[in-house]
């Protein structure tokens, strides 16, 4: 199994969700969070003092899927949340141990 | 004169809304979020103060003794209201909300840092100091005004140069806030700070229009003709430089730092207000207009000098009501005009230097007095009770650390009551 990490801009958050359901995941856990990669956050302006502020707001989506899925599903992600501009965001995969269903004990493959 | 005294009722509660709430949701929302409380208990501890001190002696000492040509009225005369006549109740509460606010403006440039118990302990002394003898001297009949008779319709060098003066001196005393200017400290709200201009306009039309003096004094056919046309010609002054004030701010960042800002229009009602209100009797709508566009573009580039010269004036006291008050109280010896209700021509209208002179002497003897007593009463605070809380809770939050309360949930609580 592995972890499907994806951080993208809000406003593709709809379209990647429309897209990873009709391609089958049932599932996935999503936070509103903040950070900053090369295009270094931005600049506003109050009462003419400039501040640079570092963080972005983005979309954090968590998936947990089986091997055979991971690549469809990482290439779906990046496919649907890219717009060519810079700050589109980064998915990556991790190896995940063991999963568990808490409601039946369920294990693995199983579980998901 | 029924009327008039039905209007001066709501004119005063108007006036007191201008520092509960609109003042303190002006400065709320512009401070971060974890001050917010302690900068809106600023405004409504002032309120409290200055209420029980103008009833004991602040009347007494502003105009107690009026005309009397001294720097100073005996607090003592009037205090506690002996001698007062119930129908001159209300020109006294008027008064009192003017006293008010002046200490609450103070307070902007000080957000963020200051002992909450030091601030009250200021708010009194200043008053008694500052406020009470301005006040005297250019409304109360005292030295100035038998010196040199400057316009002030309701209150540009009493209110405005004073609280300017004042929050300046307190920022030098008082100190940079911890991690200034580096460290970015942006409005937390400014839906608060919006709603707070949008009110302080509002209440405004208390403030400038209520601030009508009768000539002749009759109670009769003559006040009842001065009232009927000098309320209109405030109120337009007032609406139409305010406007002008806002447009000539939102156009000055426009080109300056390339868009107008919420925070600029809201920014921009107050300059204008702040420059009408000695000057809404003294203008026609050319000289509000004027005097409109020359405070609001002024201002937008006079919050900017605290970064150049240092001085942390969080809320900027200074570039709004300092340098509007003086814009306001200047300009009037430029556009001032006999057809206005003031009568007096200024130098535009063929009146000479005479005009622009006065309104000078009464800037610069409210800038020496206040800039003096002030650096007084701040450095004595400083070094006997203190001004600040630890850098440690100014970090953390003013709001928790003076007052036990955060203005926002968060995270829900997992505490026990105790």
């Amino acid at each position: 199994m592995k972890l499907v990490t994806a951080v993208i801009k809000p406003h593709k958050w709809e379209d990647v969700r429309e897209a990873l359901e009709t391609f089958g995941v049932t599932g996935m856990t999503v936070s509103e969070v903040s950070g900053y990669g090369r295009q270094k956050g931005h600049t506003e302006v109050y009462r003419g003092a400039e501040y640079d502020i570092a963080l972005v707001p983005k979309i954090r989506i968590e998936i947990v899927i089986d091997d055979d899925d991971a690549d469809d599903v990482v290439g779906l992600i990046v496919k649907t949340a890219q717009t060519g501009r810079i700050g589109d965001g980064k998915v990556w995969l991790s190896p995940v141990e063991t999963v568990v269903r808490v409601r039946t004990g369920d294990r693995d493959s199983a579980a998901l | 004169m029924d009327g008039y005294y039905a209007f001066m009722l709501v004119a005063t509660a108007l006036v007191l809304m201008m520092t509960v709430p609109a003042l303190s949701l002006f400065y709320g929302g512009m401070t971060r979020s974890k001050s917010v409380l302690n900068m809106m208990m600023m405004s409504f501890g002032a309120f409290g103060i200055a209420t029980l001190v103008f009833v004991l002696w602040g009347w007494s000492e502003g105009w107690g003794n009026l005309g009397n040509g001294d720097l100073i009225s005996n607090p003592f005369t009037l205090f506690g209201l002996k001698d007062v006549e119930w129908s001159g109740y209300i020109g006294m509460a008027f008064q009192l909300t003017f006293a008010a606010i002046t200490a609450a403006l103070i307070s902007g440039a000080v957000a963020d840092r200051v002992k909450f118990s030091s601030w009250m302990v200021f708010v009194p002394i200043w008053l008694t100091l500052c406020y009470f003898p301005i006040a005297h001297n250019v409304w109360g009949g005292g030295w100035l005004s038998d010196h040199w008779v400057a316009q002030d319709y309701a209150g540009g060098t009493v209110v405005h140069i004073n609280a300017g003066v004042a929050g300046l001196v307190l920022a030098l005393v008082v100190g940079k806030r911890v991690g200034w200017p580096k460290e970015p400290m942006r409005p937390h709200n400014l839906t608060l700070t919006m709603i707070g201009a949008g009110l302080l306009w509002f209440g405004w039309y208390g403030f400038n229009v209520g601030s009508i003096v009768f000539v002749a004094g009759d109670n009769g056919p003559k006040d009842t003709a001065q009232f009927m046309s000098e309320t209109g010609v405030t109120f337009v002054n007032t609406t139409v430089a305010t406007a002008a004030a806002m447009l000539a701010w939102l156009l000055t960042e426009r080109i300056v730092h390339g868009k107008a800002t919420s925070l600029g229009a809201a920014s921009g009602i107050v300059a204008g207000l702040v420059a009408i209100t000695p000057s809404c009797g003294a203008v026609n709508v050319y000289g509000a207009i004027i005097i409109g566009v020359v405070a609001g573009a002024l201002c937008a580039l006079a919050v900017s000098a605290k970064f150049k010269l240092g001085f942390d004036d969080s809320l900027d006291v200074v570039g709004v009501h300092l340098v509007g008050g003086l814009v306001g109280t200047l300009l009037i010896g430029f556009v001032s005009t006999a057809s206005a209700p003031g009568g007096v021509d200024g130098l535009f209208y063929g009146g000479g230097l005479t005009s622009l002179g006065h309104q000078l002497m009464a800037a610069l003897f409210t800038i020496v007095w206040t800039g003096v007593l002030t650096t007084v009463i701040a450095v004595a605070i400083k070094y006997t009770i203190g001004w600040r809380v630890v850098d440690e809770a100014e970090v953390e939050g003013i709001d928790g650390d003076q007052h036990s309360e955060s203005a926002y949930e968060i995270a829900a609580g997992t505490g026990v009551l105790s």
